[in-house]
């Protein structure tokens, strides 16, 4: 065994033979016309261990798990399963020898029931027919084994939520008597409640000798779940055999991006008390989903919304952003009332927002870079209804060369931007539109880790510059690093309003759940 | 558009450049001087002669009136299916007793600004009804289409409008050097379109929120009421349209343009607007456009059916598209 010492969960079971991996991947080598995706990874997973698999976006993590699943092929390098050396040609054969994967884009079929879903691909059958009832007593018993009775074999797919979506992924990675599982990203479409349950059912299939390969940018959840970490860079394997629990940070975002980064929070320099009120939210309500929530924010200040997804956050955000049209309250920036449900007279007042979903809300994807800097001002740049492309470009990398936007040229599809690089895109169009409130939910989503801290500095420097910022975040600790002044929402309620260093996580979620279960 | 200083990203779009924008028109240009080198090797002097030229740039004028608010509308996101109705409706409603004697005592503009006015109406309609409704363009413009025949019917009782205001007749069937008037009418609405579409605030708001209409709308446009204007302006070209199409037949009937909506579609798509929305080009829906009369032209001469016709129209359309996603494929991935 390695010397993993925990006392907070169970170490790898398996007493006959610890040390003998499950699975083991050897300098495994994938070419791509033109591009070299892997270049020699090793990765060795234990049974009944939750195996981190940690890396930058592009560090080849897709591609490994790809190879593991069938779905890539690899130029070079072993497959190990159960001491012998394996090769996995497509999809199914990987289902064959008991490898799973679960993708962040959950492959289920909507319009099916939960049971059809578990045996899609496999169906149990008796001459041609379908052996309903064999199929839905099975669904039952894996629902039970993952924790999850409640949800009913007959229940229509597309009417879970993601969190149930991805319990049925797992019934079928069950079905197919899976003795690795890998998950990828699936905390990415939870809470921080759907994800603790998901912790639950890992746990649960860990104990049974399963092993999962865990996929995930948040560094909190990997040290709170996981086992063993190993890291890929460029395609190769940079660390391994890294206990989850004890491993520092630094060095992990070190492996990482191989460069030091402090994935660190800027520093408050406090708000002065007599700056002024620049946003006024008075028990503001949308029927159904919030009601009576009221803060200021001053220029210079960041306030922080947090909270469980559909505790309303991103719904406050719309709502005083006329994207939604709210029921009850007021919204007021710098004194002056804003129409109910205009974002047109939002964005005139001055306020500006990062939505959540960057590409289906943020940017017209293939148009170029500048055009979506200047969505929010083209019109004002131009003269009595004719464009000013000249003046757009030039305001646009004026805003690519402040924000240090890469790759630079202003004239490529923003579609073709990284995460980090668009949502640059969409505060240089708030900034060439010169907000005196930004708006930011989830700013960091999809964000991976060296380009985290740049952009929490960016946000700050921003809020130094006299801006009044509110920023909603799943993430607890960016949400307290972050902002001056954090609301806790629960429920549609603000249910506890404090600075932020008055405030810790394990504060946040005990209020969280207290909201949740009142 | 790119006379611009731009130090940085003139290598890249050079690298990319024939499957940019102007790849895509180098392309369109080809399949028309293609198809006219056919006609000229089939046809001889009867395709190439000034006659000809003329007959298929009068042939194209009507609908590629049509196909310039077409451009705009699917680039938006949307689609008009009405455009054929709304023609015939426009004809008829210009050449009514009423309108004509109206005409007659006041002015002969009289009967093109009723047309204009009828074509804008029902435009506008269906935006309200699209942008504000929320019904699916799809549905919204087939009821158009639909109830607009019908009207056209009601109205002129299913006979045909002989057209006898002679100040009009004079207008719309007169050359203007060398070129008749119908065909200078299609080369002014392609040149404000294409301003309007690549100069103008209104041809951005078009492309972006055909591109992301949901972004849009938080970046602060007001959509709704850009889906307005852009459908009111698709009813406007078939009022445009509807007038030449009274001064080429000299009659109005509620027959006028039926089907045109699928063919001025078909060009426009061939032409590489993205029937998704997003993405749109006057120039090349005026290819198009070309494309299709002159295909009917050498059909025509060659005394080749209608049928034939359909068929190669057809084959066009898909070969178009099937090139067109080429392209696509190739500009995304790099």
């Amino acid at each position: 065994m390695v010397d993993v010492d925990r006392d907070d969960a169970a170490p790898p079971e398996g007493a006959d033979a610890p040390d003998v991996p499950l699975l083991r991947m050897e300098g495994i080598v994938k070419h791509f016309p033109g591009a070299k995706a892997l270049d020699g990874v090793d990765l060795d997973v234990l049974p009944g261990e939750v195996h981190c698999l940690l890396g930058q976006n592009g560090a080849g993590k897709s591609t490994l798990i790809k190879v593991l699943a069938g779905a890539h092929q690899p130029t070079s390098g072993r497959i190990v399963l159960d001491g012998e050396e394996i090769a996995i040609p497509h999809p199914v054969a990987a289902l064959r020898h008991g490898v799973a994967t679960i993708y962040q884009e959950l492959d289920v079929v909507d319009g099916l029931t939960v049971a059809e879903n578990v045996f899609l691909g496999h169906e149990l059958d008796r001459g041609g027919f379908t052996q309903r009832r064999e199929a839905i007593r099975s669904t039952r018993e894996m629902l039970r084994r993952l924790g999850h009775p409640e949800i009913s074999p007959h229940r229509e797919v597309g009417r879970l939520s993601a969190a149930g979506k991805q319990i049925v992924s797992m019934a079928r990675a069950l079905s197919h008597d899976a003795r690795v599982i890998v998950m990828d990203e699936p905390s990415a479409v939870l809470d921080a409640g759907e994800v603790q349950n998901l912790f639950r059912v890992v746990r649960g299939l860990t104990a049974q000798g399963v092993a999962v390969v865990y996929i995930s940018h948040r560094l909190e959840e990997i040290r709170q779940i996981g086992d063993r970490i190993t890291v890929l860079k460029n395609g190769r394997t940079v660390g391994r055999d890294l206990p989850a629990a004890t491993t520092p940070t630094a060095e992990l975002i070190r492996l990482m991006t191989g460069r030091n980064v402090e994935y660190a929070f800027p520093t408050r320099p406090g708000v002065p008390e007599d700056a002024p009120v620049v946003l006024d939210v008075e028990d503001l309500a949308l029927a159904g989903t919030f009601e009576d929530v009221s803060f200021q924010v001053r220029a210079g200040e960041i306030v922080g919304l947090a909270g469980l997804v559909g505790a309303g956050r991103s719904e406050i955000l719309e709502t005083l952003y006329g994207a939604r049209r709210r029921t009850a309250g007021s919204v007021a920036v710098k004194g002056r009332r804003l129409r109910s449900g205009s974002v047109d007279a939002a964005v005139a007042a001055g306020i500006g927002l990062c939505p959540e979903e960057r590409k289906s809300q943020g940017l017209v994807l293939d148009e170029p870079v500048y055009r979506n800097i200047t969505l929010s001002t083209f019109a004002r740049i131009a003269r009595g209804g004719w464009l000013d492309e000249r003046a757009e470009r030039a305001a646009a990398r004026e805003q690519v060369a402040a924000l240090d936007l890469r790759p630079a040229g202003v004239d490529r599809a923003a579609r073709t931007l990284s995460g980090g690089n668009q949502q640059k895109a969409l505060l240089g169009r708030w900034l060439v539109h010169g907000c005196d409130v930004l708006l930011l939910d989830e700013p960091t989503r999809g964000v991976d880790v060296g380009a985290r801290s740049e952009l929490y500095a960016l946000v700050r420097r921003l809020a130094d510059a006299g801006t009044a910022v509110v920023v909603v975040s799943s993430e607890i600790p960016e949400v307290l690093g972050l902002a001056d002044h954090v609301l806790v929402v629960s429920e549609g309620r603000v249910v506890h309003r404090a600075p932020a260093q008055d405030i810790d996580e394990h504060r946040v979620l005990d209020l969280v759940m207290e909201g949740t279960v009142a | 558009m790119s006379t611009q200083v731009d130090a940085s990203p003139a290598a890249e779009s050079r690298s990319s450049w024939l499957s940019g924008p102007a790849g895509r028109t180098v392309g369109l240009v080809v399949a028309l001087v293609l198809l006219a080198v056919v006609g000229v090797i089939t046809g001889g002097e009867r395709f190439a002669s000034l006659d000809n030229v003329m007959t298929i740039l009068r042939l194209a004028s009507v609908t590629g009136v049509l196909a310039i608010g077409m451009t705009f509308v699917i680039t938006a996101g949307g689609i008009d299916l009405s455009v054929g109705s709304v023609l015939g409706l426009a004809t008829v409603w210009a050449s009514t007793l009423a309108t004509q004697t109206m005409a007659e005592d006041l002015h002969w503009t009289v009967m093109v600004l009723t047309g204009l006015a009828v074509g804008t109406a029902a435009g506008l309609i269906n935006g309200l009804i699209i942008a504000y409704g929320k019904v699916v363009a799809f549905i919204a413009t087939l009821a158009m289409m639909i109830a607009a025949r019908g009207l056209a019917e009601m109205i002129s009782g299913r006979q045909t409008q002989v057209v006898q205001v002679d100040g009009f007749l004079d207008f719309v069937r007169a050359d203007f050097i060398g070129v008749p008037v119908l065909v200078w009418m299609f080369v002014v609405v392609a040149v404000a379109g294409w301003f309007l579409f690549n100069r103008t605030t209104f041809g951005r708001r078009t492309v972006a929120v055909g591109g992301n209409a949901e972004a849009s709308r938080l970046a602060g446009i007001k959509v709704q009421r850009h889906l307005l204007y852009v459908y009111g302006l698709s009813g406007l070209t078939a009022g445009i349209a509807g007038v030449m199409m009274l001064g080429r037949t000299t009659a109005g009937t509620s027959t006028n343009g039926l089907y045109y909506e699928l063919e001025v579609i078909a060009a426009v798509v061939v032409g590489g607007t993205l029937l998704i929305g997003g993405r749109g080009t006057i120039v090349g829906t005026v290819i198009g456009v070309l494309i299709f009369a002159m295909l009917t032209n050498v059909f025509t001469i060659n005394n080749l059916s209608i049928s034939a016709q359909n068929v190669a129209k057809g084959v066009i359309i898909v070969v178009a598209v099937l090139i067109q996603q080429r392209f696509a494929a190739r500009s995304t991935s790099t």
